[in-house]
């Protein structure tokens, strides 16, 4: 394959404006990526600091900091704000910078979409601010969200304004990632260059092409879900009240054909940047493209139709139970497939440890881990004893920050010298890769035995035999969200300056990623090709 | 470099929009009609209320706006073939999910009337719940209730059956269906008054529908004490006649929009997105109609 | 046992050292799942270590694999790429060999989990059936088969007590050998009765009924918590049951049933009581029943629950006929549950001239039972 045009070179017919109407009214795909990734940054830091609230109030047995309440309300929001404000607007984020680059594009789709998508997200995350300030500010303000973010009712349904507030934030949020989706199947289907094929695409591309599959299908649920729990707080249905023939249940499978597709949604992109990540930095092209991009689809589908495994303890009919189970087990099939696929591509390749490939490897590990104890989890009978205890916890947190979380991490190091035009410090981002990952493993991993041991989840306070485990795991949590200020610092000082960064900042940059954006300068001019660059 | 004729290859081409003020003042629409919402419902209705107004106005402004934009630079001539399959694409998509959505709420009729009634009135694994609900037995239309205290909810008097104004609702929409596509036959051959015609009688049929259905609601409310209260019944009939009506009107709306553009002769016979994004969604709602006709009135 | 501090340096050992390996697989249970002390418990537990150890071998080829590529593929040793390495016959079969050893491994332990949801799901026959109401926040236990009810509260103890959180005043009573059935659900919202020793977790589901069930091999105290996010109180809801053998377990009845027969006499007497015994009796009820949410000194949680102290229907003589009323049939839209069905009229009768007399209030009314009978 080889490139016969890049770009040409009268791009810059007309720069990108001046002053704030550059980034409110922008309608540029790069912009609009960096406002996902910066939103993604302030968020994670929001999110992070509840994390280390909940953290500080479980160092001992004992209610020190706040009412229960308003812990549990910082549980629903930590989650809340990570899953949608930090890891979806950043993977969000890298999708738009990267997609239109590595297929050829001018920009995304519809571009002005793309800013209508994005800035809901504000608007998205003053309302969840709301929903934590509001049952205070109101008359009669009830209490506060303290579902966990899976709003169950009926105890959703005995929430006060706050929950109206984290509904139509849901909303608002949920309309984000519809538009944002559309835009981006639009732009992978109808953008590639000339000879651009599907079966060329780099692997991010693929797994944003199917994640945004996922969100086209399933968000809509969350939003019909959510619509139905403001009905029964507010207009007298009784869908989820066996008094009136409903059934809290049947909220429950709605939210999980959301929410495990969901899961998806947080991995995939991730799994793209390491199909990128690997290859160039073991220098060789990755190993079964063709099986991960169908593996990929199959882990999509699966995923659409295993969501009762959440919910094994509900009382399910016998058969629905075994049929669950074993289409969960199987899930085990396709990220088997893909994560030794990783591995064969480090087999017999040539490999160097630059930042983004020490996020790598610590994924396929970690995120192996999750899946074992992913699969003990799948086993109903086992889960019955598992069922919403920190095990749990520690399972899900295994899954979601090595497999989405670090892959993020992995792409913002990859990408930094592109985006920015300057080389990171690889010094600290080093020290940043090991100062994460001990510190996460030493505040997750404790969980699973405090969780065995019998711990629920979202509880405030917790006697003393888990006090130990809940120390560690606290000591662990304070320097995992310390070790993000140094995140912040490399990221501020990469922007400010440092090595110039070639177009190809990597020796093994598009070995076997067949993507374009290597062919572009960093970092890349306001419009990416206003040409069409032709692949033969 | 490229020289092949087709409008694929030619990035330059693609209309990229200058920077929009449209996408923030969507934003801010929709930020004050869902605050207005929340407070509206949580007894400060006045204050609601105003922000809620005002959030539909931006939101109004916004659609005239936005959609105004886009009509001038099409009649302009920005768009070339690529711009339209990017359009079409994403209105395919956003059908998709305007279908997952009304799904969701099918799913629920599914899950309530298969599982979850029947486990309640004693059938199945989980029997012993009828131990709780004595004598609850589970008919469909649900017309007694398992809880017989009727403090909180009120069993309808009787079912809402579908021969009666459903069909006729049912023969109406289908029949703008058939006007629609007429419509759409009259722009392929340039024939801009078929075209014209074809969408006032939709529009036409359409708005019968829409008051069919409003005094069926209201026969519904008073003679058979079907409300949102009603249980299970009522909420999943009037959740999902409540938002395929909400589509139809939305959808009532495009459509005039639309027969004003074409009585401006906007669309000729290769350039009318619009046109068919309209059509589409109008197809959609009809489709959506013939489930809810059999799963929620007859069967 | 170690002391505390040896015990915080070991765990931070094992757990910074050590997670490479499934270290669940370790022999000391305080690093594993609860020991069982039923048959089904057991049977989960043989499960659940066939997973773990399946697990523990995968984890280890995976980091063996890593290990071996970090060592022999690095671009500092030299190592040239094999560009062609996955257009090997290896690279064309993969996809079909690793989901084939996948899916072996996955139907392994598929069928042996089944046959274990069978044991779990054939919960028919039973010896003795409890059903277990969950309620914000205290668990309720009425025998099925004999007419006796226990309500069970977490007993108030200090943060440094070994079973702070861990204890109830009356906890359920089962007996060893026995198939015990249980019927679960709630009065509210969901929670889910787990004492991970004894009995495989169903939620409590308001208006439904899960069933699950236990026997029980060793005499002991077994306990759980709420495993289902309940609100306010989730944490503090403890499950415990004593488990005590047949015989002991029948005389364990007998006086049970006496004490219950008594209480109820009481109850339905034409007695008039004095206002020290309504204050003393409704104190107690109110702790066992109220407290959780009103809270000791009735000030209720500002926004949440309202407080009882200085409150206008407690305060007010004209509204003793609400306050019945609220406290039998509960209040609509609010957490406020009927209390009509759960506590007898002299219970009722106490708890209301207590609230409207203690803290300050000012109302004064004596209520006696036969008040109630008639409210009711």
């Amino acid at each position: 394959m080889s490139v016969a045009t890049t770009h040409d070179h009268h791009h810059d017919h007309h720069g990108p404006p001046r002053g704030w109407q550059r980034w409110v009214y922008s309608t540029n795909h790069k912009d609009i990526g960096t406002m996902y990734l910066f939103f993604a940054l302030f968020m994670l830091f929001f999110g992070g600091a509840m994390a280390m609230y909940i953290r500080a109030e479980l160092f001992m047995p004992g209610v020190q900091l706040a009412s229960p309440d308003f812990y549990n309300n910082m549980v629903t929001d930590h989650a809340l704000v990570m899953v949608f404000g930090m890891v979806m607007p950043a993977a969000a984020g890298m999708a738009n910078w990267m997609i239109p680059m590595m297929i050829g594009a001018p920009d995304m789709a519809l571009p002005r979409l793309n800013n209508l998508s994005f800035w809901l997200l504000p608007a998205a995350a003053i309302l969840l601010m709301l929903s934590i300030v509001a049952p205070y500010i109101f008359p009669d303000g009830g209490t506060p969200v303290n579902t966990g973010w899976t709003l169950l009712p009926p105890l959703s349904v005995q929430n006060g304004i706050g929950m109206d507030f984290t509904i139509f934030a849901i909303h608002t949020l949920g309309v984000s990632s519809i538009l944002a989706s559309i835009n981006i199947v639009t732009t992978i289907l109808n953008m590639r260059a000339p000879g651009m094929t599907m079966m060329k695409m780099p692997l991010f591309v693929w797994a944003w092409f199917f994640t945004a599959l996922l969100l086209i299908a399933v968000m809509p649920v969350l939003a019909g879900a959510v619509t139905m729990l403001l009905f029964d707080r507010h207009f007298g249905t009784s869908f989820f009240d066996a008094a009136g023939g409903g059934d809290p249940i049947l909220f429950q499978h709605l939210f999980w054909f959301f929410g495990h597709p969901e899961v998806y949604v947080l991995l995939l992109p991730s799994i793209g940047v390491l199909g990128l990540v690997i290859p160039t930095f073991a220098r060789k092209p990755l190993f079964g493209y063709k099986a991960l991009v169908y593996g990929m689809g199959v882990l999509a589908a699966l995923g659409m139709v295993v969501w009762a495994h959440h919910q094994y303890t509900i009382g399910m009919s016998l058969v629905a139970t075994n049929y669950f189970m074993i289409g969960t087990i199987l899930i085990s099939i396709p990220v088997g497939l893909m994560l030794m696929n990783f591995i064969f591509t480090m087999w017999r390749g040539s490999m160097t440890f630059e930042t983004p490939m020490l996020f790598g490897i610590a994924i396929i590990l970690m995120f192996s881990f999750a899946g074992v104890t992913g699969v003990m989890l799948a086993v109903v009978p086992a889960d019955m004893q598992y069922h919403d205890t920190m095990f749990v916890v520690a399972h899900f947190h295994y899954a979601l920050i090595p497999g989405a979380v670090f892959g993020l991490y992995a792409g913002v190091f990859y990408w930094l010298p592109k985006w920015t035009g300057h080389m990171y410090n690889e010094r600290l981002g080093q020290i940043f890769f090991w100062w994460t990952t001990i510190s996460f493993n030493l505040t997750f991993f404790p969980q699973h035995f405090s969780g065995l041991a019998g711990m629920p989840r979202r509880i405030v306070d917790y006697s003393i035999q888990y006090t130990e485990f809940n120390m560690i795991s606290s000591i662990g949590g304070f320097l995992f969200g310390l070790s993000h200020l140094l995140f912040l610092f490399i990221i501020i000082q990469t922007i400010r300056g440092g090595a110039k960064a070639p177009a190809k900042p990597w020796e093994g940059s598009q070995i076997g990623t067949p993507g374009l954006e290597w062919t572009l300068p960093s970092p890349p001019p306001f419009h990416s090709f206003t040409e069409a660059p032709v692949i033969k | 470099m490229s020289t092949q004729a087709d409008t694929h290859t030619d990035n330059a081409a693609y209309y990229i929009p200058e920077p929009s003020r449209w996408p923030i003042i969507a934003v801010f629409g929709m930020f004050m009609l869902f605050f207005g919402l929340v407070l509206s419902i949580n007894k400060m209705s006045l204050a609601g209320s105003l922000i809620m107004v005002t959030g539909f106005a931006v939101l109004a402004h916004l659609m005239h706006g936005w959609f105004g934009a886009v009509i001038d630079e099409n009649l302009s001539g920005k768009y070339n073939g690529q711009v339209d399959r990017s359009f079409r694409q994403g209105m395919f998509w956003f059908i998709t999910s305007e279908a997952a959505f009304f799904v969701t709420f099918f799913g629920c009729l599914f899950y309530l009337r298969n599982i979850t009634l029947p486990w309640l009135g004693g059938d199945g694994q989980l029997a012993t719940s009828n131990i709780l609900w004595e004598g609850f037995q589970y008919n469909w239309p649900l017309l007694n209730l398992p809880d017989a205290d009727t403090t909180k909810y009120v069993p309808a008097k009787e079912a809402m059956g579908p021969w009666g104004l459903p069909l006729l609702n049912t023969i109406i929409l289908l029949s703008s269906g058939v006007t629609l596509t007429w419509a759409h036959w009259g722009l392929k051959k340039g024939n801009n008054t078929q075209l014209v015609r074809g969408l006032i009688m939709t529009i036409t049929l359409g708005t019968i529908f829409f008051f069919v259905q409003g005094y069926e609601y209201w026969h519904a409310h008073h003679a058979m004490d079907l409300t949102l209260n009603s249980g299970v019944y009522g909420s999943t009939f009037y959740m999902l006649t409540g938002f395929h009506g909400l589509h139809v009107t939305i959808g009532t709306i495009m459509l005039i929009v639309i027969a004003v553009r074409s009585a401006r002769h906007h669309f000729t016979e290769h350039n009318h997105f619009a046109f068919e994004a309209v059509a589409w969604y109008w197809h959609f709602v009809d489709v959506v109609w013939i489930a809810l006709f059999i799963f929620v009135y007859w069967l | 046992m170690l002391p505390r501090r040896d015990k915080c340096l070991s765990a931070l050992f094992i757990t910074g050292g050590a997670w490479l390996f499934s270290s669940m697989a370790h022999a000391a249970y305080e690093y594993n799942l609860t020991p069982p002390a039923s048959t089904l418990t057991q049977e989960i537990f043989d499960l659940h270590m066939l997973t773990t150890i399946v697990g523990t071998i995968i984890m280890a080829l995976v980091t063996g694999m890593i290990i071996y590529a970090l060592i022999n593929f690095r671009h500092a040793k030299g190592a040239i790429p094999d560009q062609e390495f996955h257009n090997g016959w290896f690279g064309r079969w993969a996809w079909v060999l690793v989901p084939v050893i996948v899916l072996s491994i996955d139907l392994t332990i598929a069928s042996s989990a089944s046959s274990t949801l069978n044991s779990v799901e054939s919960h028919d026959k039973a010896d003795v059936t409890v059903k277990v109401i969950g309620s914000q926040w205290k668990w309720t236990y009425e025998y099925m088969d004999d007419d006796i009810k226990i309500v069970s509260n977490l007993k108030k103890l200090e943060p440094t007590d070994p079973l702070y959180l861990r204890d109830v005043d009356d906890p359920l009573v089962l007996p060893t050998g026995k198939r015990v059935r249980f019927l679960l659900t709630s009065s509210d919202v969901l929670h889910n009765w787990g004492i991970a020793e004894i009995v495989p977790k169903k939620i409590n589901i308001p208006g439904y009924i899960n069933e699950t069930w236990t026997h029980i091999t060793k005499e002991g105290t077994y306990r759980g918590q709420c495993y289902e996010n309940c609100g306010t109180g989730h944490a503090f809801m403890p499950a415990v049951v004593r488990a005590v053998s047949p015989t002991e377990y029948e005389q364990w009845k007998v006086a049970r049933k006496a004490q219950q027969a008594q209480a109820a006499a009481e109850a339905s007497a034409d007695k008039v009581w004095a206002k020290a015994e309504l204050m003393a009796k409704g104190e107690e009820v109110y702790t066992k029943n109220c407290l959780a949410c009103h809270q000791a000194n009735g000030q209720g949680l500002p926004g949440v629950f309202p407080a009882l102290a200085g409150s206008k229907i407690a305060n007010n003589t004209a509204a003793l006929a609400d306050h019945i009323a609220i406290v039998v049939k509960g209040k609509a839209g609010t957490a406020m549950a009927a209390w009509g069905p759960q506590l007898n009229d002299l219970d009722i009768a106490a708890v209301v001239t207590y609230e409207r007399n203690a803290w300050g209030n000012t109302a004064g009314e004596l209520v006696q039972p036969k008040d109630i009978k008639a409210a009711r």
